[in-house]
């Protein structure tokens, strides 16, 4: 579970870069969308490794 | 558009910055100090010498390899183009620091920023392991950290690479702005104090089966807070010679950089002061420590291109949210970060570059430290971790359970840090 959200992370910084290829500067607010997006994406993959820990964690607890 | 090389330095200038870069060396005794006054005294001369072995390591690693991949901002570059875009992903220096003596002196003083830079990124999860990571694999972490991770944050975020390009090339205010190392050294720090935390799991008794997390308090004091007056000093050469060096501030612009920063870790430990006291009923010596770095691991990012004003409040929000975030990570996320790394160094960073974005004059700048973030999030800690995890396959992390109720000192040292005091078991932690 742990390397299934550390694996979800690359796809919010990817969406992020590809934000700014695809957005011209002049539609600021789209591209602060799609970057904002990006980090979700990131901050999801984060949520679900730190599960991961925390599950593992509680099995090996002493 | 490519930009073109940084301005020439005068001699005052450069001189000035070698004498900053000199002092700067104080920031990794201060961290290595409060890493050691932070965790038990049975691993204190362990975490001491694997200090100065880890500066060692990350500095030969970084001279081997790493230097070559940062290159310098005058120098050339591997870029790719994408979408009309010009993308500046990796340096191409000269190998072993080849012709160093003949380079231009902006360009010899990046390196020696550099240097400082690694050796401290690479200390910083050292304190995160304390009293289970073995010498050999922190060690290992630092020169993962100082040949292939850093060199690539460094590469990106200072001179041209593609995050400190991003103004240019995107309109996206003036680039990504890290002009004293938030994201290259501290945040990157505290994700792998996070990958190490997770790899080498929690001290023996640190989380009991069906209790609260056992409280393990530093075993010095009196090491962390003179560890923070340490580091104020290194941090201070930090921040007013990276923005000499990434942003080419005049001289005039110096001194606020320098009252910033101290504003900045003012603000954070007198915020962190109030929480302790509010919480606990009185203040609590280590958190406080915690908060005082935390200010100026946000003055990193920011004290360079703030108001007074603005890196106060930077900071006191930095003091208040510490406490708290390391009081999570302990109960609510189960873990073990000795030295708070985590909460200092990554958290920290992190608001301190959302921080530069929302007070920074520049149009777009709040994106462009967005775009910043995400790649360290999204790139830099997956990558850190498969890393770390594959190095923890060769050179296994964690100490055997022997070696950790022995201690760190006895086990891997054959001494203890302080051999005529009693030694508590870990009994007494029950």
């Amino acid at each position: 579970m742990k390397f299934a959200g550390l694996l979800v992370m690359p796809a919010g910084f990817f969406l992020s870069l590809a934000a700014l290829v695809l957005f011209p500067a002049s539609n600021a607010a789209a591209r602060a969308a799609f970057v904002l997006c990006g980090i979700a994406v990131e901050a999801l993959g984060l949520a679900v490794a730190v599960r991961g820990h925390m599950e593992a964690e509680g099995k090996s607890r002493t | 558009m490519t930009p073109g090389p940084p301005p020439m330095l005068t001699d005052a200038t450069f001189a000035l910055v070698l004498a900053l870069l000199l002092v700067a060396p104080l920031a990794v005794a201060g961290l290595a100090l409060i890493n050691t006054g932070l965790g038990r005294s049975r691993s204190a001369a362990q975490s001491l010498l694997g200090s100065l072995a880890i500066v060692a390591v990350a500095t030969i690693a970084f001279a081997l390899l790493g230097a070559t991949l940062v290159g310098t901002s005058a120098g050339a570059s591997h870029i790719v183009h994408f979408a009309g875009k010009p993308w500046n992903w990796l340096g191409k220096g000269p190998f072993f620091l080849a012709g160093l003596t003949a380079a231009p002196a902006q360009a010899q003083l990046e390196l020696l920023f550099e240097f400082l830079a690694v050796a401290l990124a690479a200390l910083i999860p050292w304190g995160s392991g304390a009293d289970r990571l073995r010498l050999a694999a922190g060690c290992a972490v630092a020169a993962v950290l100082a040949a292939i991770v850093f060199p690539l944050l460094a590469h990106w975020t200072w001179g041209l690479g593609w995050l400190a390009q991003l103004g240019v090339n995107f309109s996206l205010g003036a680039g990504f702005l890290d002009p004293a190392g938030a994201a290259a050294m501290h945040v990157l720090g505290g994700l792998s104090a996070l990958a190490v935390a997770w790899i080498a799991g929690p001290r023996r008794g640190k989380f009991p089966q069906g209790g609260f997390a056992t409280a393990m308090p530093g075993h010095n004091a009196v090491y962390i807070l003179f560890g923070c007056l340490l580091a104020l000093a290194g941090w201070l050469a930090f921040n007013v010679a990276g923005a000499v060096l990434w942003l080419h501030a005049p001289l005039a612009a110096l001194p606020v950089t320098a009252v910033n920063t101290l504003l900045s870790a003012a603000g954070a430990v007198t915020a962190t002061l109030a929480v302790t006291r509010y919480r606990f009923g009185k203040p609590d010596a280590s958190l406080c420590a915690n908060g005082w770095l935390t200010g100026l691991v946000a003055s990193s990012a920011c004290a360079a291109v703030v108001s007074p004003l603005a890196a106060l409040f930077i900071g006191i929000v930095a003091g208040v949210i510490t406490p708290l975030l390391v009081e999570v990570l302990e109960l609510a996320v189960s873990i073990d970060d000795p030295s708070g790394a985590i909460a200092v160094h990554a958290a920290g960073g992190l608001w301190g570059l959302i921080a530069a974005g929302v007070f920074a004059p520049q149009p777009g700048q709040f994106l462009a430290q967005l775009v910043g973030i995400a790649t360290l999030l999204g790139l830099a800690l997956p990558l850190v971790y498969l890393l770390f995890w594959l190095v923890n396959r060769v050179i296994p992390f964690r100490v055997d359970p022997d070696g950790e109720r022995v201690g760190m000192d006895l086990h891997e040292l054959g001494g203890g840090a302080y051999p005529e005091f009693v030694i508590h078991r870990d009994d007494s932690y029950r």
